[in-house]
């Protein structure tokens, strides 16, 4: 067993946190004041080859692997979530690109999205409920060598800022519907953003709806297979995007736990910093544990990823980390709004922040629930 | 033009936004850097960037010499993801203890090992050490001219190089003849950010280890025993402050009390 990175991997970390502190650091009070900046941010991540972590060499990518690309977000979620998240959102986009397209899509997309040309978001939520994706009425129809795409999808993250995403569609009515997943970038007619949310937190990342209507895809850009369409979007989700959140999480831990600390070790009461009241330990001795148990499940999964474990054997394991960081996020956040007093709510200090991006975790790639039941059917051995 | 060989002196230290976490162990006088990240000295990167970017106009190699730890070897990852071409750590546990004079001595000798050289750039100064003594004792020991404060430089012809030295009061322009050292400061250039496109390069460059058998060192004239300083104190200045609160009955009253305190005479001003 060997719980150390590699050199290389210690410097993934590096030039995440170099760019964190100097690139987006300054930028995050634009965020929080709703401005959507990420255009400018995607650009910059790009030049520095954050968006191509997972994208093959050979297609202009830097390859790091999930383990990679776990890093980056794990450590740009530190100074914001909301950026982390809108990085963890573009690999969950382009990886079925990598995996399932035709040679053809490749080419065309791979490129551009290692350097922020293109910049991907996934597709599949509608307003009848992201849990149960069985039920969405968006649907497409075959016409000639191409497809046509009629419906609305919901609480799409970069729904604005994005210029391509993988759309799921139902492709066959029936008993047994099928349902086929596409790759669209919006210089094809018919697909544009709709309206955006107003969030309880991560602030200044775009989410809202995206609007298919007649919107016409060569069959080229069909993912995988028709018919194939949820395991791709599973795929995406499962190998990406959980992971990519429970990432935003560890990043808001962390960043909760350091606020904590730094007021802990300044404030001043009875004579003393309050870290030394027992009280105020407690609570960081709690912090620093959620932290670190959270990380050990998350960069296990993420290895598990990268040893190509099959879906079905790697979704409990994911959602085990993402139940427990997600759980750790808000717990930790909510201590540390508690261990600065009344500044834990005040906007400077950030860890009110921190407490409303954590909660936008829980339902984003699959709500808590969820994951409770992937976890449950393993453990039960349930099929 | 003719690719120049390019010899770039690199110290890891303490990560200076850190730096108040810096401890100073009461017995060996020496900074306690367990627990603080190290990075490429600042300075040291404008050097490596400035070696970088000649290269990349002109052609060249550029090779990092670094005398560190062994662990030292991350920060030597990190200069050829930053562009370097190839990284020689000087590293043995005689080397230890050395003073300014002792280093350069080392990485002078491991400059000379490795070849031929046409440009030695270093960073003005240390973060932690602050010295400013190394690029100049190397220039002495490699029988070079030396420059510093470099500004700004460019490649003029196969032997000259054009400088921009800056100080206080002037600015010259200097056209210098290879091989010479410079030292530049921050101003010389923005560093590149650390990219993973860098990381991905630097799997397929080299980092060697020199110790001072390879290097053939005299051992007289390394290490602690080979220092001609010894620190006999390092301490953290105390910089409390007292406050005193003037009260009187009158502002006036009160700034003249100030006035008192400072020395100012008040003959002839308007009371
Ligand atoms: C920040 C954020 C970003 C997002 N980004 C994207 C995106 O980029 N693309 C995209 O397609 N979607 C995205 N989503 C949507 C997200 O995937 C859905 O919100 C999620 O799947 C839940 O769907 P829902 O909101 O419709 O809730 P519902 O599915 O309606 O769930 C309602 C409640 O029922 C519970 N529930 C559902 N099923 C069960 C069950 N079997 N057992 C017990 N409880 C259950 C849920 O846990 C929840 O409490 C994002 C959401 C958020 C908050």
């Amino acid at each position: 067993m060997n719980f150390q990175f590699s050199p290389e991997q210690e410097l993934i970390r590096k030039a995440a946190r170099e760019f964190a502190e100097e690139v987006v650091r300054p930028r995050v009070q634009e965020m929080e004041e709703g401005q959507y900046i990420l255009d400018d941010l995607f650009r910059l991540m790009g030049e520095v080859g954050f968006l191509g972590v997972l994208i093959p060499q050979e297609y202009g990518g830097t390859n790091l692997g999930t383990l990679g690309a776990v890093l980056v977000v794990e450590e740009i979620s530190r100074i914001s979530a909301a950026l982390g998240t809108g990085l963890q959102v573009h690999c969950l986009g382009l990886l079925p690109v990598v995996k399932f397209a035709t040679p053809a899509c490749k080419e065309k997309y791979l490129p551009g999205l290692a350097t922020g040309k293109y910049i991907a978001t996934g597709s599949i939520t509608e307003a009848s409920g992201g849990s149960d994706p069985t039920t969405m009425s968006t649907v497409a129809v075959q016409d000639g060598d191409s497809w046509v795409i009629n419906g609305r999808k919901c609480f799409i993250t970069l729904n604005k800022t994005a210029n391509t995403t993988w759309v799921t569609t139902c492709t066959k009515e029936g008993k047994r519907r099928e349902f086929t997943t596409f790759f669209v970038d919006k210089s094809m007619e018919g697909y544009k953003e709709g309206r955006l949310e107003n969030k309880t937190g991560m602030h200044g990342l775009d989410n809202g709806e995206v609007v298919f209507k007649n919107c016409r895809v060569p069959d080229t850009n069909v993912l995988l297979g028709v018919g194939r369409g949820l395991p791709v979007a599973l795929t995406a989700i499962g190998r990406m995007g959980r992971m990519g959140m429970a990432c935003a999480a560890l990043g808001t831990i962390q960043a909760s736990l350091e606020a904590a600390v730094k007021f802990a070790n300044e404030r001043v009461l009875y004579g003393r910093p309050i870290a030394y009241l027992q009280g105020v330990q407690f609570k960081i001795a709690e912090m620093a544990y959620l932290l670190e148990t959270s990380r050990l499940l998350v960069y296990k999964a993420a290895w598990l990823t990268d040893q190509n474990m099959p879906d079905a054997e790697l979704a409990p394991k994911v959602a085990m980390a993402k139940y427990v960081a997600t759980q750790s996020a808000i717990k930790a956040s909510d201590l540390a709004v508690e261990i600065l007093g009344g500044y834990g709510v005040v906007r400077e200090y950030n860890t009110e922040r921190y407490l409303r991006d954590a909660r936008m975790i829980w339902a984003a790639a699959g709500t808590g629930d969820i994951m409770q039941l992937t976890v449950a059917r393993e453990a039960l051995k349930l099929k | 033009m003719q690719p120049l060989q390019i010899a770039i002196c690199v110290k890891p230290v303490p990560d200076p936004k850190e730096s108040t976490q810096l401890q100073i162990n009461p017995t060996t006088k020496t900074l306690v850097r367990k627990g603080i990240p190290l990075v490429i000295n600042p300075m040291d990167r404008n050097a490596l960037e400035a070696g970088v970017k000649l290269k990349e106009a002109n052609g060249g190699k550029v090779t990092v010499f670094s005398m560190s730890p062994p662990e030292g070897e991350l920060t030597m990852l990190e200069t050829l993801a930053l562009g370097a071409d190839e990284a020689i750590l000087l590293s043995d546990l005689i080397f230890a203890g050395g003073d300014t004079l002792a280093t350069a001595r080392v990485l002078a000798a491991g400059i000379k090992a490795q070849g031929n050289w046409d440009l030695v750039i270093c960073g003005a100064e240390s973060f932690d050490g602050g010295t400013a003594q190394v690029g100049a004792q190397l220039a002495v020991l490699l029988g070079t001219p030396w420059i510093t404060r470099v500004s700004h430089l460019k490649r003029v012809d196969d032997k000259h190089l054009l400088v921009t030295v800056e100080d206080e009061v002037e600015q010259r322009e200097l056209l210098v003849q290879l091989p010479v050292v410079l030292t530049v400061e921050s101003v010389v250039n923005q560093a590149r950010p650390l990219s993973l496109w860098g990381i991905v390069e630097a799997r397929n460059k080299k980092i060697t280890v020199y110790n001072a058998d390879t290097l053939k060192l005299d051992q007289k004239g390394i290490g602690l025993d080979g220092s001609p300083t010894q620190t006999r104190d390092l301490f953290a200045p105390d910089a409390s402050r007292e406050a005193e609160i003037l009260t009187g009955d009158s502002p006036q009253q009160i700034a003249n009390q100030l006035l008192d305190k400072i020395g100012w005479s008040r003959k002839g001003a308007a009371n």
